[in-house]
């Protein structure tokens, strides 16, 4: 046992961590290929270096670190030809990328809340092959990668996380505390005990039962998460000098593991509402405890302070939290339908290269291109003795992938009706106008769609011009009947349309949802509201981010029924209060 | 003569290329990389039952046009891809060549092995190759040896995955990922059944048929809709919902983790009998007749459900042959339409976007009009 002059020991300001977390560092140390990983959500601060000193001083001597920097290259994520050994040596020599020589040790990814999907999906592979199957660059190989990946978690609002396939992969999701109070943490000198200890560790089938039950029951489907709780209960066992699994370890375990990750309340909760669940809850789940008579009191027991300990938990505004998860999801998406489009862009962020033809339009890598040609030379030198001194050719070229942030594209559905503009059509225009400032600073398209008599009329087609955008609305005149419908077809129309330009559309409809016109455009409240309803599904269908904006004086319920149906985030505004109007805009905006 | 076809550049050259092509440097980079790690065994995947039986229908017919597993994370998607491959029975294959070429099919050899004087019939794994995210072109296609062409100036072909996939399956994990410009190559190469690499002024084509295999979840971005329509059939898979099967899924897979060796022997016998069922099925399969009842329940689905084209059929009519071969049957009935209607089916309706329901629904729907159980 070495007496670990671990950073945290050496104590300076080190804060103190509660300790469930300090654990979970000792735990990932005990099981580190096991458990995969944890998500550490946090600044960068004292709370989070005291984290991974924890863990570092738990991990035996000598165990590498790597970082993984954001946005990360293939070739140096996977690795492939080192050209200037290989030049050098006359032969092909290949490049570890960092996941390859990260084995044996723990991975950090820096900024993770932003790493892009597509490097997520490499190095979950990877984790998954304990290997990295390179095929690149004329190379075929196979490289042990096994290592435990803490992925640094820097962000700010609910949506900004890790990728969900990685945070799959990883046991533990902690959120830091801000600020830390008191002293650090001891050595632990228990860690490599543990480590010897753990391929003896049992556990009883009903608490492995139990564990899963408690998933169950907070919406957690990923099976991962079970296994992770078990093997965090056999850690915990070890690192105990145990060699079964008590019902501590998995109290813990359920904690650490199962909590985090948690999509629902349990079932039978009686002092909150119940949430909508992202999906239907099992129907027969309760019925199900009931099938297995085998099951006794003692195991029921056992789930439901599982349960109970998972549930206690859980972070306030848990909820909230999932429910502008889910529309990140959504959002996310959407971007993804786009994303094919996008990335033919010929501007935006460059992200790698690609093989292709020099067309116009299209931006020559020269480095990448000159690379791909190096290897050749001895070979095309031979051939055309008197060519230039460095021969490339059309097989080489290889031409830069931009991906272009997808550009919003503001749609703002004006009620112009008689019953809005007696309301305050001027002031709806002016918080429009107000938006439109904060859209062209954000670079964002505008298009103005407007409502009132018999239809609706695109006043202004998707643009970037701010001053095109002001003049429609300010020769927009207001009186007649509200055909709702019409404004949120015409808008939808739009919204389809800029989907399909690999802009994101967002939707802001300004109403004040008393619609009598129907879509055919005859007269009547029931059709009209009919109508409506039916032309806000295929809005949510398609996951287009909406705002509606209720200008009534005194809110009306079908306004609100309309947000619900179009998936919209609603605002009553019954004061004119533009400052709130676009703070909610700049809210309901794709990341 | 031509497996690497030179253009003109001189006969030794041409030489080089070929023999090289016929050693394969391929082969013995096969041969080093044994399956270290068991692989959890097929039969003991629990549930997903619509996932394992394209698999294996895909296996017993080939031609089908591969699967695509669409769904939720941490459904064992790729886990039963990996485990398909280590329950295919092995096959005959010409040896040193690098596509591994069918002995028994004279018609389908590479150039090279129709030029050899001899063919010696090796047993050999049927492959199942990753095609991992991140791959270059280069090796997905094949390239020049790069070795070869810095150290002796001499130009070789090294075969690239497409060619190692020859005769077997293509498995790409997170195939809404892969890069537009691989799915351009892969669709290319998967209708004609050839691969074509044009390089260094040389031009080798050589046969490529493989069994594509995509898995994906689609919270990480859509299928581009004309690789979708390639796969013969897509299937959709959820977490199972009840107690019992999530509570066995993490029991099975704890202790195969735990031991690998032991968990393998516990359900070799299992393994043994499916892979009994596929070799059987596979005998039966020409034997399966289509009665006219069936043919025109498939059509009267299709037009139920207006699938474009008449692919919808036919892999509909491939795919319950396939299913009665497993079964044992020699005819094709309704029953066996009706339990590969989905996965046959799904991913070739046209999109309705005032229908919230999802594909399988509507097929279900269409089912209970046309075929009324």
């Amino acid at each position: 046992m070495r007496a670990s002059p671990s950073p945290a020991s050496a104590g300076e300001g080190r804060g103190f961590l509660a300790a469930d977390i300090e654990q979970a560092a000792r735990l990932l140390a005990v099981d580190p290929l096991g458990l995969g990983g944890a998500v550490l959500r946090a600044p960068p601060g004292a709370a989070r270096d005291a984290w991974l000193a924890v863990l570092r001083s738990a991990l035996p001597h000598g165990t590498s670190w790597r970082r993984l920097p954001l946005g990360v290259p293939d070739s140096r994520l996977l690795g492939g030809l080192d050209l200037s050994a290989t030049l050098a040596a006359g032969r092909p020599i290949a490049e570890r990328g960092v996941l390859a020589e990260a084995d044996g040790g723990i991975l950090l990814a820096a900024m993770a809340e932003r790493m892009e999907t597509a490097t997520a999906a490499r190095i979950c592979a990877v984790m998954d092959a304990g290997a990295v199957v390179m095929q690149r660059d004329g190379l075929s190989d196979r490289l042990p990668a096994r290592f435990a990946l803490v992925a640094l978690d820097e962000g700010i609002a609910p949506e900004e996380v890790a990728p969900a396939a990685l945070r799959a992969r990883l046991a533990f999701h902690i959120t830091l505390p801000d600020s830390v109070a008191a002293a650090a943490s001891s050595a632990v000198s228990a860690a490599q005990d543990a480590r010897t200890l753990l391929p003896h560790v049992t556990l009883n089938d009903d608490v492995a039962e139990a564990l899963c039950a408690a998933a169950a029951a907070l919406g957690v489907d990923d099976p991962r998460a079970a296994l992770f709780a078990l093997r965090a209960a056999r850690a915990a066992a070890a690192l105990d000098g145990r060699l079964t699994v008590s019902r501590e370890d998995a109290n813990l375990a359920a904690r650490l593991v199962i909590a985090p990750r948690a999509t629902r309340l349990p079932a039978n909760e009686e002092d909150q509402p119940e949430p909508p669940p992202p999906e239907p809850p099992p129907p027969d789940s309760s019925a199900q405890n009931e099938d297995q008579p085998d099951r006794g009191p003692d195991e029921r027991d056992l789930q439901e302070m599982l349960v109970a300990a998972a549930r206690a938990a859980l972070p306030a505004g848990l909820l909230e939290a999932l429910q502008l998860r889910d529309a990140a999801r959504k959002r996310n998406g959407a971007e993804g339908k786009a994303g094919a489009r996008r990335d033919q862009a010929q501007r935006g962020r460059p992200v790698g290269t690609r093989a292709g033809q020099l067309r116009s339009g299209a931006r020559l890598a020269l480095v990448e291109t000159l690379r791909n040609a190096a290897p050749w030379q001895p070979l095309r030198r031979r051939e055309r003795p008197h060519g230039p001194p460095i021969q490339v050719r059309k097989e080489d070229i290889r031409l830069r992938r931009f991906r272009h942030k997808a550009g919003t594209t503001a749609i703002f559905v004006v009620d112009a009706s008689g019953s809005a503009a007696l309301h305050r059509l001027a002031e709806a225009k002016g918080a429009v106008e107000m938006l439109l400032a904060d859209c062209y600073v954000r670079r964002d398209q505008v298009a103005v769609v407007a409502f009132r008599g018999q239809r609706a009329e695109v006043l202004l087609p998707p643009t970037p011009s701010l001053v095109r955008a002001k003049r429609s609305l300010a020769g927009l005149p207001g009186g007649g009947p509200t055909p709702l419908a019409s404004g949120m077809e015409a808008a939808a129309a739009i919204a389809a349309e800029s989907t399909r330009r690999g802009r994101t559309p967002l939707l802001v409809l300004l109403t004040d949802g008393r619609a009598n016109i129907a879509r055919d455009g005859t007269q009547g409240r029931p059709a009209a509201e009919a109508d409506a309803l039916a032309a806000a599904a295929p809005i949510r269908l398609a996951g287009i981010p909406s705002l509606l904006v209720d200008t009534a004086p005194r809110p009306h319920p079908f306004a609100k029924r309309v947000a619900e149906a179009m998936g919209a985030r609603y605002l009553p505004l019954p004061a004119a209060d533009s400052a709130r109007l676009s703070g909610a805009v700049a809210a309901a905006r794709p990341a | 003569m031509d497996a690497a076809g030179s253009q003109g550049r001189g006969a030794g050259r041409a030489a080089e290329v070929q023999d090289d092509a016929a050693a394969g440097p391929m082969r013995s980079r096969r041969a080093a990389k044994p399956v270290a790690r068991p692989v959890f065994p097929f039969s003991a995947i629990v549930g997903q039952d619509e996932m394992k039986l394209a698999l294996l229908i895909a296996a017993v017919d080939p031609a089908l046009g591969g699967v695509l597993v669409f769904g939720d994370r941490g459904t064992g998607k790729s886990t039963t891809v990996r485990a398909l491959a280590a329950l295919l029975p092995p096959m005959k294959a010409v040896a040193g060549c690098s596509f591994a070429c069918d002995p028994a099919r004279p018609a389908q050899l590479c150039e090279a092995c129709r030029a050899a004087p001899r063919r010696v019939a090796i047993t050999v794994p049927v492959p199942v190759v990753d095609l991992p995210l991140g791959a270059t072109e280069d090796r997905v296609t094949g390239a020049l040896d790069i070795e070869r062409a810095l150290a002796e100036g001499v130009k070789a072909f090294e075969p690239g995955l497409l060619a190692r996939a020859h005769r077997g399956f293509l498995y790409i994990d997170e195939v809404n990922l892969l890069e537009d410009h691989l799915v351009d190559l892969l669709l290319d190469v998967a209708a004609s059944g050839e691969n074509v690499v044009e390089r260094e002024g040389i031009s080798i084509r050589h046969p490529a048929r493989f069994v594509l295999i995509g898995s994906g979840n689609p919270e990480e971005g859509e299928l581009r809709p004309q690789l979708t329509d390639r796969f013969g059939l897509a299937v959709e898979v959820r977490t199972p919902q009840d107690l019992p099967t999530r509570i066995e899924v993490v029991k099975r897979r704890d202790s195969f983790d735990r031991d690998p060796k032991r968990f393998c022997a516990a359900w070799a016998k299992e393994e043994a009998a499916t892979r009994k069922r596929l070799l059987a099925a596979r005998r039966l399969l020409p034997k399966v007749r289509v009665p006219e009842a069936a043919l025109e329940a498939a059509t009267r689905l299709c037009l139920a459900l207006g699938t474009d084209g008449l692919r919808g059929e036919l892999t509909l009519m491939r795919a319950a042959r396939a299913l009665a071969a497993l079964d044992g049957d020699r005819e094709v009935t309704l029953d066996h339409l009706r339990r590969i209607a989905s996965p046959a089916l799904r991913h070739r309706l046209r999109r309705d976007p005032l229908d919230e329901s999802v594909a399988a629904t509507r097929v279900e729907r269409a089912l209970a009009e046309v075929l009324p159980a």
